[in-house]
């Protein structure tokens, strides 16, 4: 069926038991998501390491399935990469998710999320974790 | 100011009185009028479609749907303007069609009826024309907390602006319990001018006691607003056994288009009241300095007014009258009670609003599904249900809830499609388990 296209095994699996779940205590930085359709949050933590990559990522939030497994695999995507580098695979990812064969280089398991692109109306709940991450980095880059 | 008219004969519906006061039997409504709903034949993603999203928007019958092709087809112009043929027959339509209103909620005169976009231009209306004439600092509005976003927030506004204060009427528990009894003491001790509430929760499916309310509010000089955007196409209504001060409800949630809506409004009040928009239409004589009003209703409808959406929403009321509201009521109260029975079953399920004396709407957190999963995995079975807040965050907050799945009925459905709902329902459970 369609609907096993947008929860494949691994979203299903990363909802149920998601990665790098937690917050991370000040001075990491912190950047929030909030979709006011469903009233999903996503706090996302960062901190930098001193040669300027993400040394560790953990997020907080309640939201659906699709939210919490793309926030999930994401803070294991990112981890370890310079903050360019994690602005650009959100880009890509975005791309990837709303654009007629985009590329999905560098995307990995990330690409498990091809089945939003059927269900357009849960592109949110697919980048919300993103938008909470490009807060967290903005202000790490001030 | 009634002159009943002659409506055109419904061709596509079928429209003979059925059902009565007591109880229904079973799907006897859905049996005879389903029909009358085109779009509930259809297929989605392979499956017939189980339309449970009622509360959010009803369907049309086809008579709804011709009777507004037909208009544009042959009577559309302006109307209250033009002297030529067309211009006065819409005027005539228009006109009849908020007596058909006035008839519908048992107004005295179609002069209390006036034609909004829908509930929440009704509320703001009132909030913004008769708040700041009559709200200063000190004063209360009172509220209860299970109101939708459009009863509650135009009242953040204009207590705000005016230096009043809005206060609640708290809720008990996931049944949403209110201890009305306290209501009289502090409407005595208090300088509450307003309450406002909603006849039937959108998220709990209780059913608030109007009429006392109402009573109440009256012996102590309080005007009452009445949110009957859940309750004005599944319930009898009749504004002056209610006795309430103002009334609103929206097309599109009895078998209406959307777009369009009615204000009821104790005549002695709306007289006083300032217009809320200014323009075309709503004015008796205009100078470069200044501007009188209309008198009535076309006071408050600046602009060209949505024609076809009144003519529609009359023939949509028609079409309620004919069926009964009182029968009706009851298939929403059978289908809400069978559905409690049904869902309860399931484990791990919480449901909100009373356990009985409910209305045709569930609203429910399945284990530890988000409400939006839960929604997109039903719609791949053919089920429409609403999943999110409601617009009833601060009441979804203390219940600490971020969203529920809301499975709303209306006439047309089917004690089958509760079974189909709850199948739906428990392959999700297995689907998204642990």
């Amino acid at each position: 069926m369609e609907i096993d296209e947008l929860y494949q095994t691994i979203i299903l699996d990363h909802s149920k038991r998601p990665r790098n779940f937690g917050e991370l205590a000040p001075p990491a930085f912190k950047g929030e998501g909030y979709n006011p359709s469903c009233g999903d949050e996503i706090v996302v933590f960062v901190s930098e390491s001193p040669i300027g990559t993400i040394e560790q990522i953990r997020f907080t939030g309640q939201a659906c399935a699709i939210c919490m497994a793309s926030t999930s695999l994401m803070t294991t995507q990112v981890k370890g990469k310079t903050i360019a580098q994690a602005l650009g695979l959100k880009r890509i990812f975005i791309d990837f998710l709303t654009k007629e064969a985009a590329p999905a280089i560098g995307l990995g398991n990330l690409q498990a999320f091809g089945g939003v692109k059927k269900f357009p109306q849960r592109l949110k709940c697919a980048t919300l974790g993103w938008h909470a991450l490009e807060g967290a980095l903005k202000s790490c880059a001030q | 100011m009634y002159r009943l008219i002659s409506g055109r004969s419904c061709t596509s519906c079928n429209t003979e009185p059925a059902g009565g006061r007591s109880g229904v039997a079973i799907d006897l409504l859905a049996h005879k009028y389903r029909e009358d709903f085109p779009i509930l034949n259809q297929n989605v993603n392979g499956f017939p479609l189980v339309y449970l999203d009622n509360a959010a928007s009803t369907q049309h019958p086809g008579c709804v749907i011709d009777e507004i092709a037909r208009y544009y087809r042959e009577d559309h112009a302006n109307v209250h303007r033009g002297i030529h043929a067309l211009s006065s027959r819409a005027t005539k339509l228009y006109e009849d069609a908020r007596i058909r209103a006035a008839l519908f909620l048992g107004a005295a005169s179609s002069e209390s009826i006036v034609f909004t976009r829908g509930t929440t231009e009704g509320i703001n209306l009132v909030a913004s024309s008769w708040g700041s004439a009559h709200l200063g600092p000190g004063d209360i509005v009172l509220i209860t907390e299970m109101e939708h976003h459009a009863n509650l927030i135009p009242w953040q506004m204009i207590t705000r602006r005016t230096g009043a204060s809005l206060q609640y009427i708290p809720i008990h528990g996931d049944e949403g319990t209110v201890d009305w009894s306290l209501l009289d003491r502090r409407l005595k001790e208090s300088p509450v001018r307003l309450l406002a509430f909603t006849h039937i929760s959108n998220s709990l499916g209780c059913i608030n006691p109007v009429r006392e309310l109402c009573a109440v509010a009256r012996q102590h000089g309080v005007v009452t607003l009445v949110d009957a955007a859940q309750s004005a196409g599944h319930a009898p209504i009749n504004v002056q056994e209610l006795g309430c001060d103002f009334l609103v409800f929206s097309g599109h949630k009895c078998c209406g288009p959307t777009g369009i809506g009615v204000l009821f409004g104790n005549p002695e009040l709306l007289a006083d009241l300032e217009p809320y928009q200014f323009g075309g239409e709503m004015i008796s004589r205009v100078t470069f300095e200044s501007a009188e009003w209309k008198p009535g209703p076309h006071r408050f409808e600046a602009g060209t007014p949505h024609v076809a959406g009144a003519i529609g929403l009359a023939t949509a009321l028609d079409y309620l009258e004919k069926i009964g509201r009182p029968a009706i009521q009851a298939s929403d109260h059978h289908l809400g009670r069978l559905a409690y029975e049904k869902l309860s079953t399931l484990p791990g399920i919480r449901i909100l609003g009373p356990k009985t004396e409910r209305a045709g709407l569930i609203s429910f957190q399945l284990g530890s599904i988000h409400a939006h999963d839960l929604v997109a995995y039903a719609d791949q079975f053919g089920v429409a249900m609403r999943g999110g807040h409601h617009c009833n965050q601060p009441l979804m907050r203390k219940l600490g809830l971020q969203a529920t799945a809301r499975a709303s009925f209306y006439f047309y459905n089917t004690e089958s499609e509760i079974d189909r709902l709850v199948d739906v329902l428990r392959k999700a459970i297995r689907y998204f388990g642990d």
